[in-house]
């Protein structure tokens, strides 16, 4: 134990390593000068080489990281911004970050593609006239499911929530407002259910269904329909989408009572070190050819008119990307409930644990 | 030795200082801060203001958050066993190992803590996944007690060095069977070293959520992740901090008792 912990240190290695710490921060100095921007974002978000696409038009490094869920990006720049300068969060935290005087209005006359943009994304109820946010992909919640374990596919949300043959053979979503929105949605509410005894009976509604469930978790349901562990799972539509593509025998279906319709959006946090650069990536994304490039790799549905031009027909008419527009019509966007709300949805989630 | 911190002031404090500067800045100063928003009160989406309420202390007394503790302790209690049962017998065969292996057999036991612990848990999935085992709360104790059992080998490990051999030899040589040895005088001996080895397992396993949320399933709760959400979801700070806390007091409480109980025995 004692010649593991002491090892030899040798003067030369001594020095090397102090070298290292040195010239460390002077190297990180000089990338400072050549103008970098850090771009946080969601886990396969993004085209194979957009970053590097944006480094060769404009000369500004991209430094890339990844967030889980939008809890996880709101908590991270509550008390503070570290240091990003382009982040993407989803409508209803969006609002939030607005309530909470978090972003940075943006500067319209530096984001000339704002044009291409469809005119139904060019504004939002979650931010008035888009004066902080520019839209990056919208997508539904539905179903994804496994076609040869599930014949029929599933057309409600009964198939998640009433569905006791299925024990231990499906996986729902985690996140408290998400998970009991759609629950009350099945139920007949609205998904952004403010009742505390709307909520109840949602919880009431989770509580039996649970043996069917064999986990609430985060928003890796794909992974767990694609290993063969659930036949049937609540996820984001893209993210089915990107494992159909592993293995045809899964499918998605948007319910016929509606599903969750979510916004991605572009925004740049208060406190940002590059406000100028961030601008330049906004516009950047908006390019048709690289909004294209990137919806090409992730098969979400985009915001942009001009980029939908450039996409393939086999992408435009795929029901599972641009679903049908009866069910879409009943689909309802997330929007912020307010703290003692959201204390709610958080204790119906532990007690459903709990149950 | 002579040497004592009163005659080389200078000394001891240059070496100590940078060690508290760093036990201040990462553990005092975010502990007191806190503690002081378990005591304060959710003004809006990021304000929080100091009230001196004890209403976050009362919320996390509810039957239903004593439940998930509860349930947490359970997994604890399980975890610290199954990882004292194996851990003993691989310090012993290490301690009683050729000196030349016990530093290679050591690296072995320290081996895991090179790679990421996030890597590590994705790993028992693919592992657990055929089991069947995988999202019961028998996953979530067998990746607890593989994390933990380097903590436990350690300090089990320097106390069974230390052991006196020929204490078990005169027991043998007196007529006692090898287990009555192992009862009536080894276990005593390395008691401290179990003690230790049993806080080191059960206080880190009590606050863990990254384990039970990964393999535990829609039935496995711990605390921890109660705790987690409030900082990331449900964006209740206070009432997060009043739940690490009540862990904070239960763990020192049980600490205390604990050492009370071997203070009497001398």
């Amino acid at each position: 134990m004692r010649s593991l912990l002491s090892p030899k240190i040798t003067r030369r290695a001594f020095t090397g390593g102090l070298t290292a710490a040195v010239s460390l921060p002077a190297l990180v100095g000089c990338g400072d000068k050549k103008s970098q921007i850090r771009v946080y974002n969601w886990d396969t978000y993004i085209g194979p080489t957009t970053l590097e696409d944006f480094t060769k038009a404009t000369g500004t490094e991209v430094r890339y990281d990844l967030f889980a869920d939008n809890a996880e990006l709101f908590a991270k720049l509550r008390e503070g911004n570290p240091g990003y300068d382009v982040i993407v969060p989803s409508n209803d935290t969006v609002e939030r970050m607005i309530r909470a005087d978090m972003l940075v209005a943006l500067d319209r006359t530096k984001i000339p593609n704002f044009a291409n943009l469809e005119p139904a994304f060019q504004d939002a109820a979650f931010d008035k006239g888009r004066k902080y946010t520019m839209p990056y992909f919208w997508g539904t919640v539905g179903i994804g499911y496994r076609k040869s374990k599930v014949p029929t596919p599933p057309t409600s949300w009964a198939s998640i929530f009433d569905n006791p043959s299925m024990k231990g053979r499906i996986s729902v979503l985690g996140e408290p407002a998400q998970l009991v929105g759609i629950a009350a949605k099945y139920l007949g509410y609205s998904i952004n259910v403010r009742d505390p005894e709307q909520i109840a009976a949602a919880e009431k509604l989770l509580i039996k269904a649970k043996p069917t469930f064999l986990t609430i978790a985060g928003d890796d349901g794909q992974d767990r329909l694609l290993r063969g562990e659930v036949d049937l799972c609540m996820e984001h539509s893209g993210d089915i989408l990107q494992v159909m593509k592993e293995d045809p025998d899964l499918g998605f279906a948007l319910p016929k009572e509606g599903g969750l319709l979510w916004q991605d959006c572009l925004a740049i946090p208060k406190g940002a070190p590059n406000v100028a650069a961030a601008h330049d990536f906004i516009n950047f994304i908006l390019r048709p050819d690289v909004h294209a490039a990137i919806a090409a790799t992730i098969r979400y549905p985009l915001p942009n008119a001009a980029a939908k031009k450039l996409m393939s027909a086999d992408y435009l008419n795929d029901s599972a990307i641009y679903p049908p527009a009866d069910a879409l019509a009943k689909s309802e966007t997330q929007t912020y409930p307010g703290e003692a709300t959201q204390r709610l949805y958080d204790e119906t989630l532990t007690r459903l644990r709990a149950a | 030795m002579n040497e004592n911190w009163r005659k080389h002031r200078g000394a001891f404090a240059s070496l100590l200082g940078p060690g508290l500067a760093m036990l201040a800045f990462a553990i005092v100063v975010p502990m007191a801060l806190m503690l002081a928003l378990s005591f304060s009160e959710q003004r809006g989406l990021t304000q929080v203001a100091f009230t001196g309420t004890l209403a976050s202390y009362a919320r996390a007394l509810e039957p239903l958050y004593l439940g998930v503790v509860a349930q947490s302790v359970w997994i604890s209690l399980a975890t610290t066993i199954a990882t004292l049962a194996i851990a003993y017998p691989v310090a012993l065969a290490i301690a009683l190992a050729p000196p030349k292996r016990r530093d290679l057999l050591l690296l072995l036991v320290v081996l895991p803590f090179w790679t990421n612990l996030l890597v590590r848990t994705y790993a028992l999935i693919i592992v657990l996944s055929p089991t069947g085992l995988l999202y019961t709360p028998v996953a979530v104790v067998l990746s607890l007690v593989y994390v933990s059992l380097p903590f436990a080998v350690l300090p089990l490990y320097a106390q069974l060095e230390r052991l006196d051999r020929r204490l078990l030899e005169a027991s043998r040589d007196l007529g006692a069977s090898a287990w009555t040895t192992f009862r009536r005088v080894m276990l005593p001996l390395t008691a401290p070293g179990l003690a230790a080895a049993a806080v080191l397992v059960f206080v880190p396993t009590l606050g863990s959520f990254l384990q039970s949320d990964l393999l535990g399933g829609a039935g496995t709760q711990m605390i921890g992740n109660v705790i987690e959400r409030q900082f990331k979801s449900a964006n209740d700070w206070p009432f997060g901090s009043a739940l690490s806390f009540l862990l904070v007091y239960a763990t020192a409480g049980v600490v205390a008792l604990a050492s009370l109980a071997r203070a009497k025995r001398r």
